[in-house]
């Protein structure tokens, strides 16, 4: 379910590192919570995030929700489908449905985030 | 938290649970979008029977509900059904809510969760002068809802009750699934549907059956999450967003439930003054003109100037755009004038259109 090369925020945000960038969404434990989405505020690309700033709001029929930023980066780029499709969020969240695209500033930030395995087991204590 | 008896039946079908007005309920099942559009295009099935049931009887049941109340109860046969008020001096809303008439000394009244003791409160205390008893009979009842196009087609194999015959705002009592209930022509969707009543201890085989017969042709179980969705498109009012005891019968759009020529009742010297001398304020329909969700308590700005916040709004899941309802000065009032909505940092364009922002073709 949870990709073992992203790494994961106890807001339920994913973010996955290829070279000194990286893609930013939310999870399918996050997308499930909110329910049928229906938009996504996109930020300006060019924009830079502190480290669990509000990157992105997330609209679903019954509720909003901030995404934050996993990491402090620069934005280089934004999933501009969402405009159009916001349910991609519901329908393939670790993929098409990423936010945005963060320049990385500072590699221990990632190194400081859940994996697969600790989000897994975060999940499951939610749970109970 | 209180459950309703069809609670392990919601929990079984994956209904995700919250807490509402004291109850645990169903927000959603399979989502809200294909909730609702279960009801628009097919049906859905309602658990509400966290509303409230008050039972008015005496040789001055109906004078005593011409008091409480705008509408004209005199015009109910028994058989009939009628949208009204339960009203303030102030002509505001202790309550909205559906008037039976089971006889001519007894008038039974549904009401909203969230107001069931203010509400028995508020009719226990104004009985002086009148003939009546009254009782809170809640507790004892649950109620579903069918709604929707096929409503009709799914209910009728469960029932003796001749439902083609049944109008809407009418009806009758009859066993469904071998089951004592009272079943009207009513609902909170705009779609035609049934409201089925019932004080039967143990009336999970309605549920089940219904949701057993009915999937075949489509029906879904539908959570509060859809409900809202569908009564705002219809423009049907939710006590404590679009309708309070701060708001007017008149203010709120209401006009015609207000029947003067019926006679005295409580709020009629203040509705008489606010159609003297016109309203300051009224209740408007918008849509937004830009990308987002205006929701209720969103700032509202008319010519720079905060009027007001949002009252009922939502994504249309039909409309597929913001939907809502506000109050606005009256000179705002008319389609098509423009306004704005503050949406988190940023105002947001937003214009007034007709409502209801949905009707349905074949209304009866």
């Amino acid at each position: 379910m949870y990709p073992n090369d992203f790494r994961y925020t106890k807001e339920h945000e994913w973010i996955k590192v290829a070279g000194d960038e990286a893609l930013v969404g939310i999870t399918d434990f996050a997308q499930h919570q909110l329910g049928d989405i229906i938009y996504v505020e996109l930020p300006p690309v060019g924009k830079e995030l502190a480290l669990r700033q509000s990157l992105s709001v997330v609209e679903s029929v019954k509720s909003v929700s901030d995404v934050y930023a996993p990491i402090s980066g620069q934005v280089v780029a934004v999933n501009d489908e969402l405009a159009q499709t916001a349910d991609l969020v519901n329908k393939d969240p670790h993929g098409k449905g990423w936010i945005v695209r963060l320049k990385v500033k500072d590699k221990k930030e990632v190194d400081g985030l859940m994996t697969a395995g600790d989000y897994e087991k975060f999940l499951e204590g939610l749970e109970h | 938290m209180k459950k309703t008896r069809f609670n392990e039946l919601h929990k079984k079908l994956g209904g995700k649970m919250i807490e509402f007005c004291g109850w645990e309920m169903p927000v959603e099942y399979s989502g809200i979008i294909p909730e609702h559009m279960a009801v628009r295009t097919r049906a859905g099935l309602f658990d509400v029977s966290h509303m409230g049931e008050v039972l008015i009887t005496g040789k001055q049941a109906l004078a005593y509900v011409q008091w409480l109340t705008p509408n004209d109860a005199a015009r109910l046969a028994p058989g009939q059904v009628q949208y009204t008020a339960l009203m303030t001096p102030e002509s505001t809303f202790v309550d909205d809510m559906l008037v039976y008439c089971i006889g001519p000394e007894e008038y039974f009244l549904v009401v909203n969760a969230a107001n069931v003791d203010k509400d028995f409160a508020w009719i226990a205390g104004h009985t002086k002068g009148f003939d009546v008893e009254v009782e809170n009979q809640s507790d004892g009842y649950s109620q579903l809802a069918l709604q929707g196009p096929l409503a009709e087609k799914m209910l009728q194999p469960l029932t003796g009750i001749d439902l083609a015959g049944m109008k809407s705002f009418h009806w009758a009592k009859g066993k469904v699934v071998g089951k004592d209930c009272l079943v009207s022509r009513t609902g909170y969707t705009g779609e035609d549907g049934f409201e089925i009543y019932t004080t039967d201890p143990d009336p999970g085989i309605i549920w089940t059956t219904l949701i057993e017969n009915g999937t075949p042709l489509g029906l879904l179980p539908i959570g509060l999450g859809a409900r809202d969705t569908l009564r705002l498109e219809s423009k049907l009012m939710l006590y404590g967003n679009d309708i309070s005891d701060k708001t007017t019968v008149l203010e709120a759009d209401l006009k015609w439930i207000v029947k003067l020529q019926k006679g005295d009742f409580l709020g009629r010297p203040v509705v008489e003054k606010q159609l003297a001398e016109g309203l300051k304020r009224k209740l408007a329909g918008f849509e937004l003109a830009e990308p987002g969700v205006a929701r209720p308590h969103y700032p509202v700005y008319v010519k720079g100037q905060k009027v007001s916040e949002v009252a009922s709004g939502t994504f249309s899941p039909l409309l597929k755009k913001a939907i809502g309802l506000v109050y606005l000065p009256i000179e705002a009032t008319a389609v098509g004038t423009e306004f704005e909505i503050e949406i988190r940092t940023k105002r947001i364009k937003a214009r007034v259109i007709p409502t209801p922002f949905y009707k349905r073709a074949d209304k009866k």
